[in-house]
């Protein structure tokens, strides 16, 4: 018995040290790691892809004409990277960081805004009926200036009726026809 | 001068009280992992312990559910002061996919306030020890809020948006 033991104690002598020296020395990621999210607003185009498949929903735009607004809540991203697979233009992208521990969650919240580009005739930006718009996917888009619910999410106000041709932002003007 | 001392000399040691909320048992396993030798939290004198009347922490994980917000918040107040607690996995930080469900609160402060929120489904072993360290002070905090625009030189955004908030809605 006496030599198990120490046969035991030649083990974790031979051992050695196997414990990370974690929060003084750096401790690498492995590939494909997803951490926290980042994104370029300057390649986004608003359309709306990482919104729909988003599963905790902390993707929100809120389009107002000339500007979309894009509102990442990231207290509840679970780091899925599937708005990096769908995202047409790579505007969107995970990162290695994972040190996102934070005492004050609006650490978490960010957002980013974009232009929307313009119509060559008239000068002003339009919005186009796609097929993400068609699904009348509710909740995870507003239209304009929507209430917030408790969660922060703007439900579409009034519901938009897709069947209605030549969606401008631009009204008609008094006593022209269309 | 005593309090200083006993400050000084025991506010190094967290003894944890780990919580599941209504987590899949992801996060619980990571807060397992943390305390094996490879990660070994108990260098920093962090370890498990079975009451919380004995704990200086709650670990929380874990969407607050509706049946168990009464016991968590005994749970709380059952903690000797001064008492931290820290969120751990993206349930406990914002409510993860279920955060607007009906029997779900949507995260753990909703119900405690929270000291240290770690973010991650599951968070890596790695951050769990990040968090900690950081509600014990010993690293600096890391994260910020990204705030990014694309619009022309010159265009006012902050009176646009204001504008915007203030036209009625039309049907479009
Ligand atoms: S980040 Fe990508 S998917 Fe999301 S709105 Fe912008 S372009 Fe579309
Ligand atoms: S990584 Fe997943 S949860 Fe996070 S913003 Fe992208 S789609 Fe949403
Ligand atoms: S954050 Fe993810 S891993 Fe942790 S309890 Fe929630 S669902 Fe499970």
């Amino acid at each position: 018995m006496f030599k198990a033991k120490l046969k035991e104690a030649v083990i974790c002598f031979g051992a050695g040290r196997v414990t990370l020296k974690y929060p003084f020395e750096p401790s690498p990621v492995p590939p494909k790691f997803r951490g926290k999210i980042e994104f370029d607003a300057r390649k986004c185009i608003a359309c709306g892809g990482c919104a729909n498949v988003c599963p905790p929903r902390c993707i929100v735009i809120e389009d107002m004409g000339e500007v979309a607004k894009i509102t990442f809540n990231l207290d509840r991203c679970i780091q899925c990277a599937r708005c990096y697979e769908v995202c047409p233009e790579k505007a969107i992208w995970p990162t290695d960081e994972f040190e996102t521990a934070t005492p004050d969650k609006s650490d978490l919240k960010s957002e980013m805004i974009v232009w929307m580009s313009t119509c060559q005739r008239c000068g002003r930006c339009f919005e186009t009926d796609n097929a993400i718009d068609k699904f009348e996917s509710k909740r995870w888009r507003g239209r304009g200036p929507g209430e917030a619910n408790k969660h922060g999410i703007f439900p579409i106000k009034p519901p938009i009726d897709f069947s209605m041709p030549g969606s401008l932002v631009r009204e008609p003007e008094e006593g022209q026809g269309q | 001068m005593i309090a200083d001392l006993c400050k000084k000399m025991l506010g190094k040691s967290l003894w944890l009280f780990h919580t599941n909320c209504g987590a899949c048992n992801g996060c619980d396993i990571e807060v397992i992992d943390v305390l094996t030798p490879y990660y070994d939290v108990e260098r920093f004198g962090m370890k498990l312990v079975g009451s919380p009347r004995h704990a200086d922490a709650l670990v929380v994980t874990g969407s607050v559910s509706r049946q168990v917000a009464p016991a968590l918040r005994r749970l709380y107040e059952a903690t000797p002061d001064p008492k931290v607690v820290i969120a751990v996995g993206t349930c406990a930080v914002g409510g993860n996919i279920w955060f607007d469900t009906y029997n779900i609160l949507g995260g753990a402060d909703k119900v405690v306030p929270v000291t240290v929120y770690i973010p991650g489904c599951p968070p890596r072993p790695e951050a769990i020890i990040y968090g900690a360290a950081l509600a014990l002070g010993m690293v600096p905090k890391k994260v910020k809020p990204q705030h990014e625009q694309h619009v022309p030189r010159g265009f006012d955004l902050d009176a646009y948006i204001a504008k915007w908030q203030d036209t009625p809605v039309v049907a479009r």
